[in-house]
């Protein structure tokens, strides 16, 4: 498509599908939280999706490592459909790492304890392979001269650049990110921000649900805009901002970008 | 130079109080004719006590009721925490159960015995349930050889005869075996990353290595069992009913307090760990051991230990069914026949006073190394 | 521009809704939780259907003598309505039953305003309870002035002792324990270290030893020929523990007054007592009030203790009414009986407690 126009030319959408939603359709009790979505994601891929609050852009990217259940429709990540079937469910997860908006970095863990401890216990690599691969992407986030702190000394960017680390140490192919900037202080979102876009140059696969616009111009291939549950919209940035197809997407960008 | 001078005031005020009282008391003794100091420690009890963990009779000192109060109180305290332990745990994960009718079953149970007084659930369980049991010749039978009456429970006591040792040393054996698996597996999982099943592994040791030197040796245990004769019970051991009351309010009283402990320990772990921990891949039961388990016993743990010393301090109420701890046979029985009450209450408080302070010089270092640990 | 017609909200599949879902994920989600819930509902099977019949269906109510419970399988209310009278109020003369309702009546109705959100005065009027309400209730429950007959300690029992005893303990270890709590947060050592004994002093005993200390130690400290109430001793026994307990509520509280409070005291030039009175206890006591409450539960709970040195609560009247040679074997009823009673004050006030607790919470995050 378009990408030469919002980055580097780096970053190559190949024309696999990695994750793949069918009909995808969720209830909490009789509440309709996620309408019959279908979506694609190719490897390489770096897609933004926004929207509301309650608009269920953070169910459906948390449907796609299991911590919670579709009842209609198909998820597939990288060739395992997501059942009831725990093993799948593992499979799943040990390819896709997430970034969650309050960090949820483990307190009574160190740094570097947080970052190698599912690298020990679930790719049951040596202790000291381990360590080494979290100083690497520490490194890679620029914070290795904390390794040895407690989460609780750290600020909340530097935590977040941590859980990133911490995800990154499990070599996943794919990542999710949810609102990984909505709990911080305005002056520490910058430096998660810059970590993301490395990140997205390599060539990861990127799931964000995120309001910041500028990163989606600068890194995202595609924007998605959700609204009661469904998908009402998918563009590539530019198109996506100068040119709003459906009249919700426009109202809520009115909004979003007045501030 | 002011907070000096009202200082000086408070220790002058305390110390004229203390005077007082010292002097009103030493000119109350002797109108009543009690000699003071510890002397009577020595004398002869001459009465019996209902249970004795050491020997005693009637030609014992006080000294020795002191000693088997003490024993007796300790002894209440150590089963009622095992029990209330067990019973607080199982509730307050019950509590947070995502089955309905279990979480049901265990608020109830919490919000009701936390809510009565403990001593009127101790006499309940006496007066009302195991004194109304029948006499010896009508027991109720639990199995071949349990029986139940208002004697008390009895149970089966084990004897051990020649080469039972084999056994102790064969578990011995093991439980070293398995400190020294559970090096070897941490040290092979640093090094290569392989895991190794140490609580299985040690546990099929700990059972399994004393089973088979008990079969090799020629099974040197067998039990000496209850047996109901015309007008008693022979044999076997037999837990009194005043024990057995206090045991069963103290156990079912305190896991309730435990059960509300573990509750607000588990919860105090955000859901975001869990989702964290899943989302690394982390299995269910992993999660628990090495993600909410360390952090939920935290929280746990300080109010555990005070409910430990409140279970410590609850069992005094054992006086109240006759049971033979230390309030009951030394501020009790001891106490009304020598009448040196200063002397009496003094050593009872103390014994509770330094239980308390090592309780709470424990959880001072536990919270101090947490601390460590956090910042 | 095109306008985008929302999809439908559907209805879930029925599988995940209704009875059938609700049984479904909250019973049976798992092999587990299924045999949990069958051998659950196997021993609700076991207990529920004897204690109704045992409580209600096949239960005695009316009557007024043992005879009428001679053929019921169930429980025979019959002895607790006959004993009701004492089991309230104890061996007080009945004719003078009015003066402890009246008292108690007088409570309430003092009480009501305090739980009015636009009422004004709560501060007053809650000094005016504790400080006045005592004296008042005291001439009503003893008598002997205003042409009152006089009623002696002895008598007094039941349900009505009970709460006596809770509400003397209460009271009187407020101010103790507010002193206690301000002398251990205190700068001077003398001070701090004669609180912090005198507080982990009576923590460390159970109450038990207490009260046998002021039943026979308190005589011994008193010059020769001061003799007073044996109620009167275990109240002072119940305060002194209590007030231990409370100053460590009391200290919380002012730990969680921020510190900005205690600076801005100073620099408006109060002194100590004035900064503390009217600034920082104020914020502090109102910080702790489900505190105080749960040390009231903990409190009303324990006063059954004075059954030990031969005192008549709630509970220890009803145990003595087992005695009665006409009543025999009728324990369960005065058992449950008591413990209906406790729960129901208990439970009520923990509720209490935590709804305010929440109320605070909230306030707090605002």
């Amino acid at each position: 498509m378009s990408e030469s126009e919002n980055a580097s030319g780096k970053m190559q959408v190949s024309d696999d599908v990695t994750i793949e939603l069918r009909g995808v359709h969720k209830w909490y009790g009789q509440f309709h939280v996620l309408k019959d979505i279908n979506l694609n994601v190719h490897r390489g891929e770096r897609i933004v999706i926004c929207g509301p609050s309650g608009s269920g852009k953070s169910t459906m990217i948390r449907c796609i490592n299991r911590l919670e259940e579709h009842q209609q429709g198909r998820i597939i990540v990288d060739g395992t459909e997501l059942t009831d079937d725990v093993k799948h469910i593992d499979q799943v997860r040990r390819e896709v790492g997430m970034v969650f908006q309050h960090f949820n970095l483990f307190p009574h863990l160190t740094v570097l304890e947080n970052c190698c401890l599912a690298p020990i216990w679930v790719r049951k690599m040596p202790r000291r392979e381990a360590e080494a691969a979290a100083m690497k992407y520490l490194e890679k986030v620029k914070i290795p001269e904390q390794a040895k702190k407690y989460p609780g000394q750290l600020s909340g960017g530097q935590q977040q650049r941590v859980a990133i680390a911490r995800s990154l140490c499990m070599n996943p192919n794919i990542m999710l990110f949810d609102e990984p900037t909505s709990a911080l202080d305005p002056e520490m979102i910058k430096e998660v921000l810059d970590t993301m876009i490395e990140l997205a140059e390599s060539g990861m696969t990127m799931l964000c649900v995120t309001h910041e616009m500028g990163f989606a111009k600068t890194v995202a291939n595609r924007v998605i805009f959700m609204d009661g549950g469904e998908i009402i919209e998918e563009n590539e940035p530019n198109e996506f901002f100068n040119n709003p197809r459906s009249d919700r997407t426009k109202l809520f960008l009115s909004q979003i970008l007045q501030h | 130079m002011r907070s000096l001078f009202f200082q000086i005031l408070l220790v002058a005020g305390i110390g004229f109080f203390g005077y007082t009282i010292f002097q009103n008391t030493l000119h109350n003794l002797e109108q009543r004719g009690i000699s003071t100091g510890f002397g009577f420690l020595d004398n002869e009890a001459g009465f019996g006590i209902l249970m004795t963990l050491v020997p005693f009779d009637e030609t014992y000192t006080y000294g020795r009721t002191f000693l088997v109060g003490l024993l007796n109180t300790l002894l209440v305290a150590a089963l009622g925490i095992f029990f209330a332990t067990v019973i607080g745990f199982v509730m307050g994960v019950a509590r947070l159960s995502k089955n309905w009718i279990v979480s049901r079953l265990a608020t109830v149970y919490i919000e009701v015995f936390r809510n009565i007084p403990l001593l009127l659930q101790i006499m309940f369980w006496y007066f009302a349930v195991l004194r109304p049991l029948p006499g010896p010749r009508q027991s109720i039978k639990m199995g071949e050889s349990v029986f139940l009456n208002n004697r008390g429970l009895y149970l089966p006591s084990p004897v051990y005869e020649q080469g039972f040792w084999l056994v102790m040393v064969a578990l011995a054996l093991a439980i070293v075996a398995s400190i020294l698996i559970a090096r070897w597996a941490h040290q092979r999982q640093e090094k290569t990353g392989q895991q190794f099943h140490t609580v299985l592994v040690a546990l099929s040791l700990i059972i399994g290595l004393p089973l088979l030197a008990f079969l090799l040796a020629g099974m040197p245990l067998s039990w000496n069992m209850p047996e109901l004769q015309r007008f008693n019970l022979t044999g076997g051991m037999v837990v009194i009913p005043e024990l057995a009351a206090l045991l069963t309010a103290l156990s079912i009283y305190t896991g309730a307090f435990i059960a509300e402990a573990v509750r607000s320990g588990i919860l105090a772990v955000s859901h975001g760990q869990t989702e964290a921990a899943y989302a690394l891949g982390l299995r269910p039961g992993t999660t628990l051991r090495l993600v909410i388990i360390p952090q939920a016993l935290r929280v746990i743990i300080p109010q555990l230990t005070s409910q430990y010393l409140n279970l410590t301090k609850n069992s005094s109420l054992a006086t109240a069914i006759g049971y033979p701890d230390l309030v009951a046979v030394f501020a009790g029985t001891t106490l009304n026949q020598t009448g040196q009450a200063v002397e009496v209450i003094a050593m009872t408080m103390a014994v509770y006073l330094v239980i308390s302070l090592g309780i709470s010089m424990f959880m001072n270092w536990y919270n101090k190394r947490i601390q460590l640990v956090e910042r | 521009m095109t306008e985008h017609t929302p999809h439908p909200d559907l209805a879930p599949p029925a599988s995940a809704v209704g009875f059938v879902g609700w049984l479904r994920s909250n019973l049976f989600s798992s092999p587990w939780n299924t045999v949990l819930s069958l051998f659950s509902i196997y021993i609700l099977y076991l207990a529920i259907p004897p204690i109704i019949s045992w409580a209600f269906l096949e239960s005695t109510w009316i009557g007024d003598t043992r005879e009428a419970c001679a053929d019921t399988a169930g429980a025979c209310w019959v002895f607790v309505k006959v004993r009701m009278d004492q089991f309230m109020y104890g061996f007080y003369p009945e004719s003078e039953y009015w003066r402890i309702n009246l008292a108690f009546g007088l409570l309430i109705v003092l009480g009501i305003p305090l739980f009015i959100k636009r009422f004004q005065h709560k501060g007053k009027l809650a000094a005016f309870i504790l400080v006045f309400y005592p004296i008042i209730a005291f001439q009503l429950f003893s008598g002997g002035n205003f042409g009152l007959e006089h009623v002696e300690t002895s008598r007094w029992g039941g349900l009505s002792l009970t709460l006596v005893l809770a509400g003397v303990g209460i009271v009187a270890s407020l101010p103790l324990g507010v002193v206690l709590a301000l002398g251990r947060r205190s700068q001077m050592p003398i001070v701090k270290s004669v609180c912090v004994v005198f507080i982990e002093f009576w923590r460390g005993v159970p109450l038990i030893t207490v009260l046998f200390m002021s039943s026979v130690m308190l005589p011994l400290f008193l010059p020769e020929g001061t003799n007073f109430d044996k109620l009167l001793r275990a109240m002072i026994g119940i305060a002194l523990f209590q007030s231990a307990y409370m100053a460590e509520v009391v200290r919380g509280g002012l730990a969680a007054i921020p510190k900005g409070q205690y600076e801005a005291a100073e620099a408006l030039g109060l002194s100590y007592w004035k900064s503390m009175g009217l600034i920082i206890l104020p914020q502090a006591l109102k910080l702790v009030i489900p505190g105080i409450v749960n040390t009231f539960i903990a409190l009303f709970k324990d006063t059954t203790l004075v059954l030990i040195i031969g005192l008549f609560d709630l509970l220890a009247i009803i145990q003595q009414a087992f005695a009665d040679p006409d009543w025999l074997g009728f324990s369960i009823e005065g058992y449950v009986f008591a413990a209906s009673i406790f729960w129901i004050f208990c439970f009520g006030m923990s509720r209490y407690s935590m709804a305010l607790e929440k109320k605070l919470h909230t306030g707090h995050a605002r």
